[in-house]
């Protein structure tokens, strides 16, 4: 008896739609991706607040302070004593002026947690007005109800 | 002179997928591994210049001077209005009487209408500041924020 010697093709899987599902999942996680969030803070959990809208445009030069859970003020990363706040944002004030700014056109936002004493807040707030910085915000969370 | 017999299979050139498919998956698991649903995040903007510093004045004649009174643990033990009204520890009272007394004359821009100033215990919880600025800032109605007071300041600080 003869005995055909049959060639088997390699199998070979169909891998398109699975690099199609896997680049539409990606596009998807690249466009929700949220680099704000560098401005956060893990030790700071915000109040909330019904009225909280995301800002309409950027903020021209905010310089962002942290208010933690431990009664720590925060800038760039920066532990700063509340004493050595004005060292601190000296050389942001120099930047400002390079720009031909003043500390009054600077936002002072104000990431507090929701547990730290509101006197240290205004504490904060009177030693940057005593810098000349005039705008304050006063960062929460939105609500959702 | 012989030709050596080339099949259509060696002439067919593959891609090497593999790689590609390495980087596509750290990029999704990277991606994965970094998502983070947050709620929106919002600011309330309160201006305050140096006393004398050229800062707005109150056009409105309604001074509103907001005393939050602390319980010694930084819990909310009384909000009184202008030194005479008591509301207890509800913001909603509060909110109405603000809406029944500014309710026509709010200015809907930073540098116009009434100014609430905030004055507050040193130990009271942040999160009891925020809410009394809720209270008198506005409301929400549907999808619409009603503005009522938008001048918002803080005393100085009691010791």
């Amino acid at each position: 008896m003869r005995i055909l010697n049959r060639v088997t093709a390699p199998v070979e899987a169909d891998l398109t739609p699975m690099i199609d599902m896997t680049f539409q999942l990606i596009a998807f996680f690249m466009v929700l991706i949220n680099f704000s969030q560098s401005e956060q803070h893990d030790r700071v959990v915000l109040p909330t607040s019904e009225l909280a809208k995301p800002v309409d445009s950027p903020i021209e030069f905010p310089i962002i302070v942290h208010l933690t859970s431990d009664d720590a003020v925060v800038i760039g990363g920066d532990k700063v004593a509340m004493e050595a706040l004005r060292s601190r944002l000296n050389p942001e004030i120099s930047l400002l002026k390079l720009d031909g700014k003043t500390a009054a056109d600077a936002s002072i936002i104000i990431r507090g947690h929701r547990t730290a004493p509101g006197g240290r807040v205004q504490d904060l707030i009177t030693r940057c007005q005593e810098l000349g910085f005039e705008q304050f915000a006063l960062r929460v969370k939105e609500e959702i109800q | 002179m012989k030709f050596r017999h080339r099949s259509k299979q060696e002439d067919k050139t593959q891609l090497s997928m593999t790689s590609m498919i390495d980087i596509v998956f750290l990029l999704l698991v990277f991606f994965v591994m970094t998502f983070k649903i947050s709620a929106q995040e919002g600011d309330f903007n309160v201006k305050m210049p140096l006393q004398g510093d050229g800062a707005p004045t109150d056009s409105t004649q309604l001074p509103l001077n907001l005393r939050l009174k602390s319980d010694g643990a930084g819990q909310l033990q009384e909000i009184v209005l202008n030194d005479n009204l008591s509301f207890g520890t509800d913001w909603s009272k509060l909110r109405g009487y603000v809406l029944q007394m500014v309710g026509d004359e709010a200015g809907p821009s930073e540098d116009e209408g009434p100014e609430v100033v905030i004055d507050l215990d040193y130990d009271l919880h942040y999160v009891h500041v925020i809410e009394s600025i809720t209270a008198v800032t506005g409301y929400r109605s549907g999808d619409e924020v009603v503005k009522l007071i938008d001048r918002i300041k803080l005393a100085e600080k009691r010791e």
